[in-house]
């Protein structure tokens, strides 16, 4: 499957992919209503590290063999049939957060702005290309076949 | 303090309506003109730091943000103007020259743009590019004085040996810009760029970054008077080597590196301490005639065994021609002159803007000279100082130049907004910059991209302007000065130029 690979080489930290990542993930799609009306109630799913000038956008890794669907403990985390990424489904997570503490990554968060769920990165639904990726002015961030 | 008199150039607008606060504009401003306030959960622009260089203009993701010149007008003045006032206020405060970055922005006469191309019409046919070949290949080096041909087993072959030439793909070379005054990346793009591009770039006085000698057969190295980075091992690595006497921003002025960008990189590239200021001198110190220039060209030419062609660039000035003329005698193989509209990473405002010759104008004059002289073949004329199109690629190669180099508009390629202020080193697209949060902003393999984009799309129209041209060679464009013709010239500047004027 493909997955989004970072070149942290490239992140000038500009933090675009969070912005177009809340607007791809909020109901309007809008991004000043998402701003204005919905940024209470909704997140950015990627989250740009920094430590000096070195920067990067991380988001889930998709492991091809996840800690955090064997920790569910409601099976709400699933690797989706369709586009084989690991999502969370909203209605059956209860906000355990187990699947934070086993993350590797670290790219699962507590949505607590809305709803008490696991808001981690779903490839924006099998989208041809991510939000992130489409919308990162440096190519720091690239969608690819990985083996 | 004393109140300052410097008004902002520009008034940064930001549409409240657009405006999400998402903080892009205030995390890409180098300048610090955007300040998120989280009391209110708005950000405010400072007016007063703001350049111009549409970096947030170009990343905000609303389009909020709007840049514009300040409307403050001074009372109308022909003599006084706003820009003459507020140089002096700058002064007053600073007691220092006035620097600035890029070339001569003054309103000059621009003579390409008061010259036209000629087209075949019935008499003679013009050429589709796109049905038959048409050749853009260069050759730049000394030609010999004929060819003797011999009978071969296959048909005649040449006879005459070919002193060492560069082989162009496209009549274009990027110009001189050293590691320093522009950041690797952008030294990596321009590199990999004239590799995919079958051309040169040129090394500036920066010397070579160890990682960059895989592109050493696509590199022109530069022997400039501050010899940073000159050893042995760098000048057999390039094609090509180029002794740099002047510049045309800032002809008779040396330059100067400040210690802040002399990284740790940079001083290794350069063989200087870190940190240490990197001065070129105003001239060589071992070159004070013609006679002196031979001999540095000779001990060049001797260091690498004679295997490569070597250039030396001097700025357009008053005495061009025989200057040019002394050069080739001298035994350049190429001679490159740099007009006063080329750019620099820093200069005096006064020497850019007011010293020098417009490239059109010194072009003209050496190739003519070179030809009376009898020595045009002994060495090619590549031209440089603010070629901006493709138009004036084929107009400068019709007045006499072999090829010419680009450097202005390879940096705008890259994302340069001519806000000319590279010798602050706060570049925010990444170019004239050693700041790291800064560097990272080009990304080598879209720089790389762009400016292979760039020569690709020139060379198209270049090859569209000869066809309709009937030519179908490059070579058959040189010094063709029938195919141009002045408009709104005087016959001083016609003749200076060597050409009619448009309906004779």
């Amino acid at each position: 499957m493909k997955r989004i690979v970072i070149h942290e080489e490239h992140c000038i930290g500009c933090r675009l992919c969070e912005v177009h990542c809340l607007v791809q993930h909020s109901c309007s799609r809008d991004i000043i209503k998402a701003f204005r009306a919905e940024r209470d109630t909704i997140m950015p799913r990627v989250l740009v590290e920094e430590n000096g000038p070195v920067s990067f956008a991380l988001q889930c890794r998709q492991c091809p063999e996840p800690s955090c669907i064997e920790a569910c403990i409601s099976g709400a985390m699933h690797r989706d049939e369709r586009t084989g990424a690991v999502v969370c489904d909203e209605t059956k997570c209860v906000g355990c957060w187990m699947c934070i503490m086993v993350c590797p990554s670290g790219s699962i968060r507590q949505n607590l702005a809305g709803t008490r769920i696991a808001s981690k990165c779903d490839l924006c639904y099998g989208a041809e290309i991510p939000a992130c990726v489409a919308h990162c002015p440096n190519e720091a961030l690239t969608y690819e076949e990985v083996p | 303090m004393a109140l300052s008199l410097v008004t902002p150039n520009f008034i940064v607008e930001r549409d409240e309506t657009r405006c999400i606060a998402c903080q892009v504009c205030v995390r890409q401003c180098a300048n610090d003109v955007h300040e998120y306030d989280s009391d209110t959960d708005r950000v405010r622009s400072n007016d007063l730091n703001c350049v111009g260089c549409h970096r947030c203009v170009t990343l905000c993701p609303t389009r909020a943000l709007r840049v514009r010149t300040n409307p403050l007008e001074f009372r109308p003045h022909a003599n006084w103007t706003a820009q003459h006032i507020t140089n002096i206020y700058r002064q007053a405060e600073s007691g220092g020259m006035l620097l600035t970055g890029m070339g001569c922005d003054q309103p000059f006469r621009i003579y390409w743009d008061h010259m036209v191309l000629n087209a075949s019409q019935v008499t003679n046919p013009s050429i589709d590019p796109l049905r038959e070949p048409m050749e853009l290949k260069t050759f730049l080096g000394a030609k010999p004085e004929r060819l003797a041909l011999k009978a071969g087993a296959e048909g005649p072959e040449v006879e005459t040996e070919f002193g060492p030439q560069l082989e162009l793909e496209v009549p274009i070379m990027f110009s001189a810009m050293s590691y320093g005054s522009i950041s690797y990346n952008a030294c990596l793009s321009l590199a990999r760029a004239a590799k995919a591009a079958g051309t040169y770039y040129n090394t500036g006085e920066g010397g070579l970054h160890p990682d960059l000698y895989e592109y050493g057969p696509h590199t022109i190295a530069q022997v400039a008077s501050g010899r940073f980075g000159v050893h042995l091992e760098y000048l057999n690595t390039a094609a090509a080597l180029e002794i740099k006497i002047g510049q045309g921003a800032k002809p008779g002025i040396g330059g100067h590196l400040p210690g802040e960008k002399v990284t740790h990189d940079i001083s290794r590239t350069r063989m200087i301490p870190e940190g240490t200021d990197a001065i070129s001198p105003a001239p060589h110190h071992d070159i004070y005639s013609i006679e002196d220039l031979r001999q540095l060209i000779y001990a060049l030419k001797e260091a690498t065994h004679y295997t490569k062609p070597v250039s030396v660039k001097v700025a357009a000035v008053h005495n061009i021609a025989p200057i040019a003329s002394g050069i080739v005698r001298a035994g350049a193989d190429i001679v490159a002159i740099d007009g006063l509209r080329g750019g620099t990473g820093a200069a005096p405002t006064m020497i850019r803007n007011n010293v020098g010759l417009p490239i059109e104008l010194a072009l003209a004059a050496v190739d003519q000279r070179l030809r009376e002289e009898g020595i045009r073949h002994r060495a090619s004329l590549v031209v440089a100082g603010s070629i901006r199109n493709s138009a004036d690629v084929v107009k400068a190669i019709a007045l006499g130049a072999d090829a010419v180099y680009i450097a202005t508009a390879a940096l705008v390629a890259l994302g340069c907004h001519l806000c000319q202020r590279c010798y602050t080193g706060k570049c925010n697209w990444g170019i004239a910059t050693q700041d790291p949060y800064l560097t990272k902003r080009l990304n080598p393999d879209i720089g790389e991209r762009r400016l292979v984009n760039l020569l690709r799309a020139w060379a198209l129209e270049i090859k569209e302007m000869m066809g309709g041209m009937g030519i179908n060679s490059i070579e058959s464009l040189r010094g063709n000065r029938d195919h141009l013709r002045g408009v709104g010239l005087n016959q001083v500047e016609l003749d200076a130029l060597g050409i009619k004027a448009a309906g004779y």
